[in-house]
């Protein structure tokens, strides 16, 4: 199995544990994984709003530079894989649009491609490479731990067909497999606030608190997710919640983190420090 | 306590909004509308909104275009596709807010000082000329844009960020960006000739 | 007027007539271009274009030209040949021409309905037509055959629909027999305790109805069967009626029901589907008391003597009637019936299918059919609002339109809900004393005395809150919400999101076709519309109608619908029937095969290849034979011929060539 990786802006940035945590998970399960040669970033949502084109056509770029191989994409930033299959979708769909596109790629000597496929690691673990499989190269199985497996907004919606919109299984079923308990929550796919903790943090605050208290009140001892922009605004403002609401201590792991944790890697080659909110308690032991 | 005037005539509306609106990628099913409010429902922002994204969307469809743009709403959006899964008509609510968005910036009637509207405009500069975001170098461009304050008590956060490893200092960039300003370009470029036309 | 056209003279005098249809074909279509077009054409002798074809005038104009102008073949450009060709046919009779004489062209659903250039649909209508006119010329003078209509009538569904349908046609004098797939029949309306909007108890009315159909000397009555099989035309249906093995003799039994209590299993322990598995049964069981007929069954899934072998009996034992016979087997009747009504019904709405919602995973929530036991005082509770985990709900979400007006689901508005929403809400609120909210998109009542019923409802206090809920979940965020169902919406006339907690959460369910609408749609060869109702032959002026002559449709199988327009509709579909089987014969159409006697070579390809049984052998002049009767004229035989010799009437090979001649001479270029 051979897959090329499109990382994003931010598993470069504040969610390098995430970049650290999958490569070592994916080098272990013995699956190659190629770094998309001198991509760049996805143009994220925010962009969208000032020039659709562009938008599409710096995306565009990324696709025509994995059109090159024939093997598919892992964008493991939640907004990266929406953005780049919105991209594709919105292409598709719109002959105009995929006229300006081709056009604007073909001038930097670029061919548009919509051969590739743009998939999530969930995807890829669940259904690629496979439950058994993973099952197997578990070593320290995380028995007892119970964890509140958080989706996020971006990874299932609109586009996943992975996975279900409302009721997500694919990270649970992969805690489990680590030997690990998820626990039962309403509030899996709700959103993080995104950017809005950055712009209008009363909003974003909010959405925080929300989501780590019903974690806490469940009985999580650690939140898992799959998105960069999630595990930083969840572990990033327990002390800004802390004042505005009340505290409220839960480490935020990436669902990478937990299967490298149950395969016997190491914490360090996993990143686990670089949580703001310690995760000491619940690798107390382990 | 001032009295405002609250009866809108129709000469106040523009008539061909919402036909611009249905003639934009993801805008099309606009008018299909049955205003049941579950996208507000579903909607995490709801509560911070001038206008739920229900009342949105029927703003836009009558054409009251000067509320639509200059709403918070359209910024509070965080793109979390909640409304665009539940709606019964498969209205893209998030894709208008975005067309929302631009026709906003375009148009120069989003709130002086307003951060969202800024990251935006950031964002798109730092990609356009580097392909690559560096989150430290947009989020203090950001704030020293728009709220000195803020920026001061985002420094317990900053220090973590550095504690934790997770913090970038250099501008990141890709290799060719030579292929990216040609990109850029060639979009500039059709979309003047377009307009000459 | 075609004076520059001398008709030739090979040709017969051919009246060209061209419909406005109103806007419909005018909008779009050119008309008068395409007369004066038509003018010009070889044999064409009159063109005209009027208003309305169909309407009196319109006919009459044809009748005085045929006679006048010495009309001798007519080709009408106007709708669909399912709405009027009948009435062109006959027409072209009142002038004194044979009625097929005569050729329809679909210029409105095939060309004004379908396009918008109207330039080009101009130029399509003139092909059409100019196809029309080559073809008709060879048209040859065919008469209708009749055939006399079996008196039986054949009602499928046992629910209120097919119910009244038995009876009105059996009071009327026709034999009838009933088949219904359950052990009883009442079918939804049995499940409910009142009906809206007068709260008349739905029992009290509907058990009446269930005991005349048994008791009726004209019907048939066959529960726990099925219609596997149905062949033959108009007026002469055979049909195959499987009858499931109940495992106790129908004529045998009478009800006492002495042997649930026997029954080796001392507590009711299964899932009892009458009561939506709110209550329990035993494997030898009986739905409800006023059952229809009152016979009781056995489960083979969950009878030990049936499923193993080894059971002492006590159930059999105790039968003084000797009723008991575990080796029945499923029995094959055969019936011959005239005509046909379905009244299949429809099937609620899964719940679970809207995650959201919470049913099946929080025990709060219940459906509407569920809430309809509860509420009902011969229901698993007695009458009593009871939660599943035995408290009383405070306060009770009734949501609308779950499974409606959704493209996720179904598009379209059950049409049921709202008022079953609000019969519920009245009732619990009764039963309990419990708040109760319903949250609707839109209030429909446009029944007789429904908006009235809304109105007593508001009075009475109900909440009700605008908005389509986005979900039900167990997360609370304040103390009143804790331990309790939060259901979040958007009071959209309000302006603002609110969070109702509540201890019950009601789904009103919507209307769907039954499972298996397909495969019963094509066993009686009728159509399905998009969403999968059974399609009706016109929506306004056939509605129990169906394609297929002999076959009508009565209630929610064609399209969701309440108790008083399903009775309306019952009604008229036995009227139908009624009206088919009193005329005593039906026409067929001619356009029946036949074999060119001295061409066959009795190589019997075609035999196996009718799908209507239609060809025999005579194996004394070895050569095959079509049955003109049991022609479909669907042309099979005629295009599987080896040696060319079957003919069908209104499809000769030189009418079909000269169409397909007539349809590619245009003199555009493309």
């Amino acid at each position: 199995m051979k897959y090329q990786y499109f990382p994003g802006c931010s598993l470069k940035g504040t969610g390098r544990a995430y970049e650290e945590s999958f490569l070592a998970v994916f080098r272990a399960l013995g699956v190659e994984v190629k770094e998309l040669e001198d991509w760049n970033c996805c143009g994220a949502t925010a962009y969208m709003s000032v020039d659709e084109t562009k938008s599409y056509a710096l995306a565009g770029r990324n696709l025509a530079i994995a059109g090159r191989e024939n093997s598919d994409v892992i964008a493991p930033c939640s907004a990266c894989y929406l953005v780049l299959n919105k991209t594709m979708k919105g292409i598709q769909e719109h002959p105009e649009l995929r006229g300006k596109v081709t056009r604007a790629l073909k001038a930097a000597g670029l061919d548009y491609s919509d051969k590739v496929k743009v998939r999530h690691p969930l995807d890829v673990l669940v259904n690629d490479i496979g439950l058994e499989k993973i099952k197997k190269h578990v070593k320290n199985p995380l028995t007892g731990m119970k964890l509140a497996a958080y989706y996020g907004c971006q990874v299932v919606r609109p586009f996943a067909t992975f996975d279900d919109q409302h009721n997500p299984l694919t990270m649970d079923k992969l805690i489990e497999a680590s030997g690990a308990e998820c626990v039962t929550w309403p509030l899996k796919t709700h959103c993080c606030g995104g950017s809005l903790t950055g712009t209008v943090t009363e909003a974003g605050l909010r959405m925080v608190y929300i989501i780590l208290s019903e974690a806490k009140k469940r009985g999580a001892q650690a939140i898992v997710t799959p998105c960069p922009l999630c595990q930083f605004n969840l572990d990033g403002y327990q002390d800004q919640v802390a004042s505005a609401y009340e505290r409220v201590d839960i480490p935020v792991l990436y669902f990478t983190q937990v299967i490298g944790l149950a395969m016997g890697l190491s914490p360090r080659e996993l990143g686990i420090k670089r949580g703001i909110a310690s995760a000491k308690e619940l690798m107390a032991g382990r | 306590m001032p009295l405002e005037r609250k009866v809108k005539y129709e000469n106040e509306c523009d008539k061909e909004f919402a036909d611009w609106v249905t003639s934009q990628t993801g805008g099309e099913n606009l008018r299909h509308c049955i205003q049941c409010g579950i996208c507000s429902a579903a909607c995490p922002l709801s509560l911070y909104m001038d206008y739920t994204p229900r009342r949105l969307i029927n703003l836009a469809r009558a054409g009251f275009k000067k509320e639509v743009l200059s709403s918070l709403t359209i910024w509070l959006c965080a793109s979390c596709y909640a409304c665009r899964v539940e709606c019964p008509k498969e209205i893209q609510i998030t894709d208008i807010m975005y067309l929302l968005k631009r026709k906003a910036i375009e148009e120069g009637v989003y709130p002086r000082r307003f951060p969202i509207p800024v990251l935006a405009r950031e964002f798109g500069r730092m990609v356009f000329m580097f392909g690559r975001v560096n989150e430290t170098l947009l989020v203090t461009d950001l704030f020293l844009r728009t709220n000195w304050f803020k920026f001061l008590s985002m420094t317990g956060l900053g220090l973590n960020l550095i504690r934790t490893g997770r913090m970038s200092y250099l501008p990141e960039h890709i290799k060719n960006r030579g292929q990216l300003r040609k990109i850029m370009n060639a979009i500039d470029t059709e979309a003047k000739k377009g307009e000459t036309k | 007027m075609s004076d520059n056209n001398p008709v030739q003279k090979n040709l017969p005098r051919i009246g060209f007539y061209i419909c406005h249809c109103g806007t419909n074909i005018a909008g779009t279509i050119d008309v008068a271009e395409v007369r004066k077009y038509a003018a010009g054409l070889p044999g064409v002798a009159v063109s005209r274009d009027y208003k309305y074809m169909c309407s009196d005038p319109g006919q009459e104009m044809i009748a005085k030209d045929i006679k006048e102008q010495k009309l001798e073949r007519l080709v009408v450009a106007a709708c669909s040949p399912n709405l009027h060709e009948e009435t062109f046919r006959k027409a072209a009779l009142k002038g004194g021409l044979n009625p097929f004489y005569f050729q329809m062209v679909n210029i409105r659903e095939h060309v004004a309905w379908v396009h918008t250039d109207k330039k080009a649909a101009t130029e399509k209508a003139k092909d059409l037509s100019r196809a029309a006119i080559a073809r008709v010329a060879y048209h040859q003078s065919l008469e209708k055959k009749r055939v006399p209509v079996d008196p039986n009538v054949l009602v499928v569904g046992g629910g209120i629909a097919g119910i009244h349908a038995a009876l009105t046609l059996a009071n009327a004098g026709k034999k009838v027999t009933l088949v219904e797939r359950e052990a009883t029949i009442g079918g939804h309306m049995a499940l409910f305790d009142k009906t809206f909007p007068t709260l008349d108890c739905a029992a009290c009315i509907l058990t009446p109805k269930m005991s005349a159909v048994k008791a009726h000397p004209n019907i048939t009555l066959w529960t726990y069967s099925e219609v596997e099989k149905v062949e033959g035309y108009v007026g002469n249906y055979k049909v195959q009626v499987k009858r499931k093995p109940r495992y106790v003799k129908e004529d045998l039994c009478v009800g006492c029901m002495e042997c649930i209590d026997a029954c080796v299993f001392k507590e009711p322990k299964f899932h009892d589907k009458f009561n939506q598995g709110l209550g329990k049964r035993k494997p030898v069981y009986i739905d409800f008391p006023q059952a229809t007929p009152k016979v009781v069954l056995v489960d083979p899934e969950t009878c030990i003597q049936l499923k193993t072998g080894k059971c002492k009996k006590s159930c059999a034992a105790v039968c003084d009637r000797n009723a008991f016979d575990f080796e029945q087997k499923p029995e094959i009747k055969e019936i011959q019936v005239g005509a046909i009504v379905l009244a299949t019904g429809f099937k609620a709405y899964d719940a679970k299918r809207d995650y959201v919602y919470g049913y099946g995973r929080y025990p709060g929530v219940y459906t509407a059919l569920e809430v309809e036991r509860l509420v009902n005082a011969s229901g698993p509770t007695s009458g009593e609002i009871v939660l599943r985990d035995g408290k009383r709900p405070k306060a009770v979400g009734i949501v609308h339109c779950v499974g409606s007006r959704d493209a996720k689901s179904n598009k379209w508005c059950s049409r049921v809900c709202c008022m079953y929403s609000l019969k519920l809400a009245h009732l619990i609120k009764e039963h309990s004393g419990a708040d109760v909210y319903n949250f609707y998109i839109d209030m429909r009542a446009p029944g007789k005395a429904y908006e009235e019923f809304y109105d007593k409802l508001l009075g009475e206090g109900v909440q009700f809150i605008r908005g389509r809920v986005a979900e039900v979940t167990d997360w609370a965020m304040t103390p009143g919400e804790e331990g309790r169902l939060v259901m979040r919406v958007e009071d959209t006339l309000a302006g603002f999101v609110r969070r109702i907690p509540v201890d019950m959460v009601v789904l009103s369910t919507g209307l769907e076709p039954q499972a298996d609408a397909q495969e019963v749609r094509r066993r009686f060869n009728i159509g399905c519309g998009t969403e999968g109702f059974f399609q009706e032959r016109h929506p306004k002026l056939a509605p129990v109608n169906t394609f297929t002559d002999g076959i009508y449709i009565a209630g929610a199988c064609q399209a969701p619908r309440d108790i008083p327009d399903t009775v309306a509709q019952a009604g008229a579909a036995a009227a139908e029937a009624l009206a088919l089987i009193d005329a005593g014969f039906v026409e067929l159409e001619p356009n029946t095969s036949r074999v060119i006697e001295d061409e066959c070579c009795g190589c019997k390809s075609c035999i196996s290849l009718c799908p209507y049984s239609a060809i025999t052998f005579d194996e004394v002049k070895k050569k095959a034979v079509i049955n003109e009767v049991l022609c479909k004229g669907c042309g099979v035989c005629a295009a599987a011929c080896p040696s060319g010799s079957i003919r069908q009437n209104l499809f000769e090979d030189d009418e079909i060539f000269s169409e397909i001649k007539g349809i590619l001479a245009n003199d555009r270029k493309i």
